[in-house]
Formats: structure tokens, C-alpha cells, sequence
């Protein structure tokens, strides 16, 4: 079995709104997978399906192949987006009930959140109040709270809201250590940037339908275009120019360089070969600058919810 | 340890550890006490204000009538005309001046009766001359129709008429009022308990709304399971919370009337005159025993087991709700429009309760609203004293834990969708769909 989660043709109405329609996605065993969409798509009812807070209407949820069941809330660590922590208990007491409540015993739970407070350098908080805490500071508990019970699948919600970018560096890197350590994330944001950066498997959720899914990688390269991005140095820049165009389709390009380049995307056709368009640019002219453009996440997201 | 004791010890500690619950729990029998100490030692005050006052008896039929107390002096006044006599009094700055004029009989004596003071004069005052001077006008009336005054002193017999059921069953009217005492309390006990506690219980659901913390803890736990845990938790720290009144709240009430030497059996309402006019013709010792009697005679086993199914019962029908709005509602003022179909039973429960149970325990409208769930729980204790049977129990009480089972339900269905619903007021309507959610 290599997928951790499977949901398989989940729907759920509210009243008379469709808030998920048959939506069928796989979480790969190991990976960290970018659950996208708009506002409203319906992801949050999605991932509170899979922490049997809301029952589907129809479909189900296979946890390591097994439907999902009562017990399974111990596998499952959620970090959901509205969070936050009782106001008036302590760091402590408040870290160890919550921990309790997802199966631990008491002692097990005091080693471990000893090891994650040490490890966040946050061990001094343990007798504070939430309430004289600092936003940043009661996301890195409510944190640790979710990742305390080594679960099998761990769920994000805009993990890194509310973070500085060194506190959010570190809750990222923690991220990735615990998949390496084996836990499967599931992981909803808005950061593409982040997406681009954490996630090697998505899907996209738009108006309560899935219409992408798969291997980052896979995407990227169904929706590249074989456009490159190219920095040309010559002494006559019109005349350079006639000679691609009439070989090449191309746009005048913007990126950083050092150079005053002339700066060129060029869209090549099927059959032809990056190493074609190098050999006969340098025979050209001087090539600063040669990248080939892959859509980004964010381009794939905008695309993708315009066309749908 | 699982979740639901988890989350009730959680629950209950963080209530008793609160300060203002501690603040509160020691500080309102103390405010109590102080309150009933100050208004006791006030009206004490307001009697004891030593007090003069003249009379100018021009009949010559009141001489022997007027003797001084501890706080009033009388002082007869001969001879003087009534301008003068009101000249003095004012002069010396008494009280006031009681003037009874001449008169060719009694009831012509009687209408010349005036009293001139200052200000107002309190109204005991005024009853308390009224009844002496009635007293001794009617006796004086008697004598004129040649009447023996003492024969008919000798003559009032006092009634105090036994009551007993066909089954053998003796009650009596100081019966009556032990029991009406008995389930007044019970019932009022359990209609403060749930306006307290389940206001405490919503604000705590609507609290973990408002810190949002509530979708991590049911990532945890079943909905249904927080909302019990809660209502448990909250319940067993008000128990604690009642305990601790009544402890405090007794041994202050001895010390303060140890030294300050209150009795606060003096203090009297309403409720207590009915009580003293009914033992009025008994002595002391006859009366203490008859009240053991009573409280003996009650069916006390019966009351203590009703009183327990019936407090949980009708507590947890309540508070569920309460946990419903609760999670219904983003702040404590949306709370309003969902409070009405909750205080409007309860309120109506210790109405019917106080008013018809008093006239007939076991008329038709106290007996229909005993059965009726949502108002049973009150009016059901407050019949109970007079012995109510079995079956009716039995029936008020098997339909109390059904409604029950279907309030929580119904509570549950509306938590479960409404904790996490956030920003929008919701309205009847809504809350209607989310049933089927």
C-alpha cells in the first residue's frame, strides 16, 4: 500500500450548499502533499472529513487502508487554521491535557513535551499563562501539541501564519524532519512560495470539485511550454533579433541581470531541442543567461481555477 | 484515563481554581450574612429609638391603658387644652400626641381620636395604638352591655384541627407548612442551580469558541463527549461551590449572631407570620415538637431519592441547552433571543410551583405542570413533601429522561455544527438546519 490516505468520492452538503463533490484524492506514504484551492473550495471541509469532525454524505476515508474509525484520531495530527488555546491555563498543564486527550499517558507526555520545549528553547514557558504569550509564541505550542503524539499523517492548515520568518524557517524545517522520520503531511496554505518550497505531491480544490492532482513535478511538466529565458550579448541588437524571429516564436522577457542584456523568451516547437536553440544562439551571439521557464505554482493555480 | 473524566477534571479545576469562582465562593455568603446582619441591626436600630409620646385623655376611659415599654414612654397629660398639650409636645420635641376628645358614648369617643406629630408617624405605631385602643373600647363596650370581660377571655378556645388521610396519614397545618417549606427550598434550590451553572456552562462553551480553541480539542474528541464533559465538570464544581456556601454561610450566621446578639429569627417576612399565626396559640416546647414531628412525618426517603433524579435530571435537560446556545452564539450578548424558551418554563415552573402547590398539591394544574418535562423537575419536589404517588413519579420521571435523552441529542446536533460556525449571528432558522446537517 503506498498511500497513506485515500478519500475516495467524498461529498458533503450543507442545506442546500455543495461543499465537496465526489472528491477523490491519495496521499503518497511519506510525502508532503499541498492541498490547494481558493477561499471556500471546501479544503477545510475536506480535512475535517479526514479528522472526523464533519461525516461525509456519501463516500468514504481509508487510513492505511482501513476505513476511517474512533481510534484513528490518535494517528492523526491536526494543526487546524481558526486555532488557538485556552486564554487563562497554563503553558504546561494546557500542553499535557491536550496531549492526554490524543492517547498519551500523563508521564509519556511530560518526557516528550520536555524534549519539543527544550528543542524550541521555549522550556521556561511552562508555568506562563497563554494569555501573556505572544501570538508566534502559542502557534510554536499549538505546534508541538499536534506533533507531540507521533502521529502517522499530520495535517497543516497555513501552518505559518502568525510566524516570523526565522520561527516559520524553523517550524519548516521541523516539517520536514518529521517526514523524514516517516509521518505523511497533508498540507493546506495559500504561500505558494511555500508550496513550491515543501510539497512534492498536490491537489487542487476548486468550487468543491477536485480539478488537479498528482506529482508536483508531473504537473509542472504538462504545463511547461518549452519557453526559455535567454540573455543575449551582441553589438547590433535589431539585427539579432530579426534572425531569431524569423527562426523562433519570441517575447521581449524581464528578469534580473548584471548585464544590459538583450532579453528574450523563446517558445520552441515540438521537435525541437533546447540544444538546438543554444548552439544556434551562441553562434550568434554571446549567451549571458539561459534558463528554461517552468510554471510556477502560482502560475499553475491561477491558470488552472481561470480555466476551470 | 479517558476522555470524558479527562475532560471533566479539566473543566472542574479550571472553574475552582478560577479567581473570581473563588472570589465569589467565599465572598457571597460573607456579602449574605453581612446583608441580612446589617438589615437586621437596622430595623433593630429603627425600634429601639426611645420614643415619646403624649396623651391627652379628655374621655377618662384610657388611664389605665397606656404602659410604658422599653422604647416608648407614655406621657399622660391632665388638664391642659388640646392647643396648649400640642404646643408642649412640640416644645419638648416628642414623638407625637395621641388625643382622645370627650364623647357622649364610646363610638363617639372613638371618632374624636387623633394623633399629631411632626412627621409621618411609622405605621407600627399607629396599629400598635389602634389595637390597644380598640382593645379597650371593645371592652369597655362589653361591660356597659353587662358583659363579664373575663368570662370571655376564659371562654376562647384554640382550634388547631388535626388532619388525617383515609389511609391513616396525620397532617396538620404546621405539617403543611414544613412541607411547603421542604419543597419550596428543593425547587428554588434547583432553579437557582441552573440559572448559576448553566450560564457558567455557556459562557465556557462560548469561551472555547472565542479563543478557537474548540477544532483542536474535537480533532480529539467526539463533540458530544466535550459537551458532557463540560456539563459534568461545571456541575461538580457548583456542587462544591453550594457545599461551601452552606458551610460558610452557617457558621457565620452563628458567629455573627453570637456577637452581635441578632436573632435572626426575629426578622420576619411575610411567609413567617403565616407560620407564627398558625402557632400563635401553642407554647414554645409544644411548638418546637410539633415542627419535629412534622419534619419526621415527611416522606423523607422519598424526597431525598426524588430529589436527587429529579435535580440531575432537570439540571441536565437545562444545561444542555445552555451548552447548546452556547455554542450556537460567537459572544455572550447574541445570547439573548435564544435565552426565552429557557427562562420562560423555568420561571413559570417556581410560579405554578409556589402559588398552586400552596392552594392544592395535588390540583389539576400543579399535577399537569409536574408531569410536563421542562417544568417537572421543580414542581414535582415542591409536591413530593405531600406525598405524591409512585406512579405519577414514576411517569413525570421516566418522561423527564426521555425529553432529557432528546435534549441532549438535540443539544449535541446543534454543538456539534454550531462550534464551529463563527462570525455570523445565527437565527431560529438556521439553527433548524443545522439539524439536518
Amino acid at each position: 500500500m503506498n498511500n497513506l490516505l485515500v478519500a475516495d468520492s467524498v461529498s458533503k452538503n450543507f442545506g442546500d450548499f455543495k461543499a465537496l463533490n465526489n472528491v477523490f484524492i491519495e496521499v503518497p506514504k511519506g510525502s508532503i502533499f499541498g492541498l490547494l484551492g481558493p477561499n471556500g473550495a471546501g479544503k477545510t471541509t475536506l480535512i475535517r472529513v479526514i479528522n472526523q469532525i464533519t461525516m461525509p454524505d456519501t463516500g468514504h476515508v481509508l487510513l492505511d487502508g482501513e476505513p476511517l474509525k474512533a481510534h484513528h484520531i490518535q494517528d492523526i495530527g491536526y494543526l487546524p487554521e481558526e486555532r488557538g488555546l485556552y486564554k487563562s491555563m497554563k503553558v504546561g498543564e494546557q500542553a499535557l491535557y491536550l496531549a492526554q486527550l490524543k492517547g498519551l499517558s500523563k508521564a509519556e507526555a511530560k518526557k516528550r513535551l520536555k524534549y519539543w520545549f527544550d528543542k524550541l528553547e521555549i522550556g521556561d514557558w511552562w508555568n506562563k499563562k497563554i494569555q501573556e504569550l505572544s501570538k508566534g509564541m502559542a502557534q510554536k505550542i499549538q505546534f508541538v501539541v499536534t506533533v507531540l503524539h507521533q502521529p502517522k499523517l499530520l495535517i497543516f492548515d497555513e501552518p505559518f501564519s502568525g510566524f516570523d520568518p526565522i520561527n516559520a524557517n524553523l517550524i519548516k524545517d521541523e516539517i520536514l524532519q518529521l517526514r523524514d522520520e516517516g509521518a505523511t503531511v497533508i498540507f493546506s496554505t495559500h504561500r505558494m512560495e511555500s508550496v513550491e518550497e515543501l510539497c512534492d505531491h498536490i491537489a487542487l480544490i476548486h468550487k468543491s470539485n477536485k480539478i488537479l492532482d498528482g506529482k508536483l513535478q508531473d504537473i509542472k511538466r504538462t504545463y511547461k511550454t518549452n519557453t526559455f529565458e535567454v540573455g543575449l550579448v551582441t553589438s547590433d541588437e535589431v539585427l539579432l533579433t530579426q534572425i531569431i524571429k524569423s527562426k523562433f516564436e519570441t517575447t521581449t522577457a524581464d528578469f534580473k541581470s548584471l548585464n544590459d542584456d538583450l532579453k528574450l523568451n523563446i517558445k520552441l516547437k515540438p521537435g525541437e531541442s533546447s540544444n538546438d536553440l543554444l548552439s544556434f544562439l551562441t553562434s550568434n551571439a554571446e549567451v549571458n543567461h539561459f534558463n528554461e521557464l517552468v510554471p510556477s505554482a502560482n502560475d499553475i493555480f491561477i491558470q488552472t481555477v481561470k480555466n476551470s | 484515563m479517558n476522555h470524558l473524566s479527562l475532560i471533566i477534571k479539566r473543566e472542574y479545576l479550571t472553574k475552582v481554581r478560577n479567581k473570581s469562582f473563588i472570589i465569589m465562593t467565599i465572598l457571597s455568603p460573607i456579602i449574605m450574612i453581612a446583608l441580612i446582619a446589617v438589615v437586621a441591626y437596622l430595623s433593630q436600630l429603627n425600634n429601639n429609638k426611645e420614643r415619646t409620646i403624649s396623651i391627652l385623655d379628655e374621655s377618662g376611659l384610657m388611664s389605665s391603658v397606656f404602659e410604658n415599654t422599653e422604647h416608648t414612654t407614655y406621657n399622660v397629660l391632665n388638664s391642659l387644652s388640646l392647643e396648649e398639650a400640642k404646643a408642649l409636645v412640640e416644645e419638648n420635641e416628642e414623638y407625637g400626641l395621641l388625643h382622645i376628645g370627650k364623647g357622649t358614648n364610646i363610638n363617639a369617643v372613638a371618632k374624636t381620636i387623633k394623633f399629631y406629630s411632626e412627621d409621618t408617624p411609622s405605621l407600627t405605631l399607629i396599629s400598635n395604638l389602634e389595637s390597644k385602643l380598640e382593645k379597650q373600647l371593645t371592652d369597655l363596650k362589653l361591660q356597659q352591655g353587662g358583659v363579664d370581660v373575663e368570662k370571655i377571655k376564659d371562654s376562647k378556645t384554640s382550634i388547631n384541627i388535626a388532619q388525617e388521610s383515609y389511609a391513616g396519614e396525620k397532617t396538620s397545618k404546621i405539617d403543611n407548612i414544613v412541607k411547603l417549606a421542604f419543597g419550596g427550598i428543593a425547587g428554588y434550590l434547583l432553579f437557582m442551580f441552573i440559572i448559576i451553572y448553566g450560564n457558567m456552562i455557556m459562557r465556557s462553551v462560548i469561551e472555547e469558541k472565542t479563543s478557537r480553541i474548540i477544532e483542536i480539542i474535537i480533532s480529539s474528541v467526539k463533540p458530544i463527549q466535550l459537551m458532557m464533559g463540560k456539563i459534568i465538570g461545571t456541575s461538580l464544581a457548583g456542587i462544591t461551590q453550594f457545599v461551601i456556601w452552606l458551610i460558610l454561610g452557617s457558621i457565620l450566621m452563628f458567629v455573627v449572631s453570637a456577637i452581635f446578639g441578632i436573632n435572626m429569627a426575629e426578622m420576619q417576612t411575610p411567609q413567617q407570620e403565616v407560620m407564627q399565626q398558625a402557632m400563635a396559640s401553642q407554647d414554645v416546647q409544644m411548638q418546637a415538637q410539633n415542627m419535629m414531628a412534622a419534619i419526621y412525618n415527611l416522606p423523607l426517603t422519598n424526597m431525598i431519592v426524588a430529589f436527587v433524579l429529579f435535580f440531575i435530571g432537570g439540571y441536565l435537560l437545562y444545561s444542555s441547552l445552555y451548552a447548546a446556545i452556547g455554542a450556537a452564539v460567537d459572544n455572550e450578548t447574541d445570547t439573548q433571543q435564544f435565552m426565552m424558551p429557557i427562562l420562560v418554563p423555568l420561571i413559570l415552573a417556581v410560579y405554578v410551583g409556589v402559588f398552586t402547590v400552596i392552594e392544592d398539591p395535588h390540583g389539576t394544574v400543579s399535577t399537569v405542570f409536574s408531569f410536563i418535562p421542562l417544568t417537572s423537575p421543580v414542581v414535582m419536589l415542591m409536591r413530593i413533601p405531600f406525598g405524591v404517588p409512585l406512579w405519577q413519579q414514576l411517569i413525570s420521571l421516566g418522561l423527564l429522561i426521555g425529553t432529557f435523552m432528546f435534549t441532549v441529542w438535540f443539544a449535541a446536533k446543534i454543538y456539534r455544527v454550531g462550534i464551529l460556525m463563527y462570525g455570523k449571528k445565527p437565527s431560529y432558522k438556521d439553527i433548524y438546519k443545522w439539524l439536518k446537517y
